[in-house]
């Protein structure tokens, strides 16, 4: 089978087969990046344009390298340094990078839907990396990828999410993932970072890491975001890491082998111990090598000129 | 071509590959993916017979090397190219089932020579039909099979569950 589709806006729109020939794909740029050449000519005299409107270090870079390797020409694009702060909208600032034929647009936006909307009115590809609190689809792809690299089986596979899932684009990313694929997720966190309806996702909902930590295979931490603490969805940081943060000793809870993961930035301390960051569980590193595979795999993906 | 012709071709272009290099060192096999890995591996294990000594042996996948790759709609499934050694220095006899335009051996090449320097490429074909589009030629050519511009060449090998056997395909069917 191929990728019969022009966007990649959400995990939630494809299916469990889609998302097996995106790991697929990955698997054959991994071992492109492993070489001393790391560049192959499929994407020549394509244009990548990266839009970002949110701050993004990982992400915007991993996408670029991933373009670069493929030998596309990478254009970085963010709001400081264009138009759009004179008041132009999302979608016109888009047609005319349009007009200059870029043929994929990588974009990162703070509100929901963002790419999709933004997908129904241009000709080129659209990658969602990222829209307000909805979705992060190429994160979730990175780490079924890395699952997937560490020999975990989907089916049947028991997966804690712990944090902030009510403002977390990558846990909703990962739940539809994870379910499509057979894996067991389970939503662990404080009340008010819990979302209403989030177990219809097919999700389990939890309030207690210590809990439902029990059996689990992985454990995914996402990021305490820091820059939401005025909004009083806990007392301090220091009960928040007491609750849910996850320490060698909880780990123990875990499944013996049980893997560490975590999307990134780290907040050392807070959601995550040192020490298990730096741990041998955790497989932090090689989700970021990964994202370049991946992104590489769904750039060539997306690419064909039906597209 | 039947099984037996196939047998023994494949026994011929080995002991062919092995007088033109004059033994197996600095020696290797890349197949082209799918056919072609199969046959690299029959190579393999004739060449074994007849030489003591093992020969490297890759596979390589030419799907990013493509010349059509932006003219598809549909971007065709990549496949891994696995070359477990450095390149660089061997004489490389690239392994396919069947040379035609001439365009996979070219896009065969450069995916190589971005893996390391080869000394020499050398390339072994089951079947040559002839209709090049590039100006490439086999050095070791299993069966010459004259055909017209619209039929179609079809190898069929054991690893993929079938008789061994090369038939030509009525016009039409491209």
């Amino acid at each position: 089978m191929s990728l019969k589709r022009k966007d990649l806006t959400s995990i939630a729109s494809l299916s469990a087969d889609e998302i097996r020939l995106i790991l697929e794909t990955a698997d054959s740029f991994k071992e492109v990046s492993g070489r001393e050449i790391k560049k192959v000519p499929a994407l020549r005299g394509k244009t990548v344009v990266n839009f970002f409107f949110e701050p993004s270090t990982r992400t915007r870079t991993s996408f670029e390298l991933a373009a670069k390797r493929l030998s596309a020409d990478v254009i970085n694009f963010s709001p400081s340094s264009s138009s759009v702060v004179k008041g132009e909208t999302l979608l016109d600032t888009a047609r005319n990078i349009e007009a200059m034929q870029a043929d994929l647009i990588v974009l990162r936006h703070p509100a929901a839907g963002a790419a999709e909307s933004l997908a129904r009115g241009v000709k080129s590809s659209v990658i969602n990396a990222g829209d307000g609190w909805h979705e992060h689809p190429t994160q979730a792809l990175l780490d079924l990828f890395t699952l997937r690299e560490k020999q975990r089986e989907f089916k049947g596979l028991r997966v804690a999410i712990v944090g902030d899932l009510a403002h977390s684009r990558v846990a909703r990313s990962n739940i539809y993932a994870l379910t499509k694929l057979g894996a067991e997720v389970r939503a662990v966190g404080p009340p008010t970072m819990i979302p209403a309806g989030l177990d219809r996702l097919g999700a389990k909902i939890s309030y207690n890491l210590d809990e439902a930590l029990h059996g689990v295979d992985v454990i995914m931490m996402l990021r305490l975001q820091l820059e939401r603490q005025g909004r009083a969805l806990f007392p301090s940081i220091r009960e928040y890491a007491n609750l849910y943060g996850l320490t060698a000793e909880r780990l123990k809870l875990a499944e013996p082998g049980a893997l560490v993961m975590h999307p990134g930035p780290i907040n050392r301390g807070v959601e995550i111990a040192p020490e298990v960051a730096d741990s041998f569980s955790s497989v932090i590193l090689d989700q970021v090598t990964n994202g370049v595979a991946v992104r590489m795999g769904v750039l060539y993906l997306l690419s064909g000129a039906g597209a | 071509m039947d099984a037996g012709e196939v047998a023994r071709a494949l026994t011929r272009i080995a002991h062919e590959i092995l007088e033109k290099n004059k033994g197996i060192k600095d020696l290797a096999l890349v197949g082209i993916r799918t056919g072609g890995v199969h046959l690299a591996h029959r190579l393999a294990k004739r060449i074994a017979e007849i030489e003591p000594g093992t020969v490297p042996l890759g596979e390589l996948d030419i799907t990013l090397y493509r010349d059509d790759l932006g003219l598809r709609k549909d971007q065709p499934i990549l496949k891994k190219t696995t070359i477990p050694f450095n390149i660089s220095g061997l004489k490389v006899v690239l392994v396919d089932d069947v040379l035609f335009t001439g365009r996979t051996i070219r896009a065969a090449m450069d995916g190589l020579i971005d893996l390391g320097r080869p000394a020499e490429i050398q390339l072994a074909v089951l079947v040559d039909r002839g209709h090049r589009q590039l100006p490439i030629k086999a050095n070791y050519i299993g069966k010459n099979l004259p055909t017209a511009r619209d039929e179609n060449i079809q190898v069929f090998l054991e690893e993929e569950g079938e008789d061994d056997r090369v038939v030509v395909l009525n016009g039409g069917q491209t």
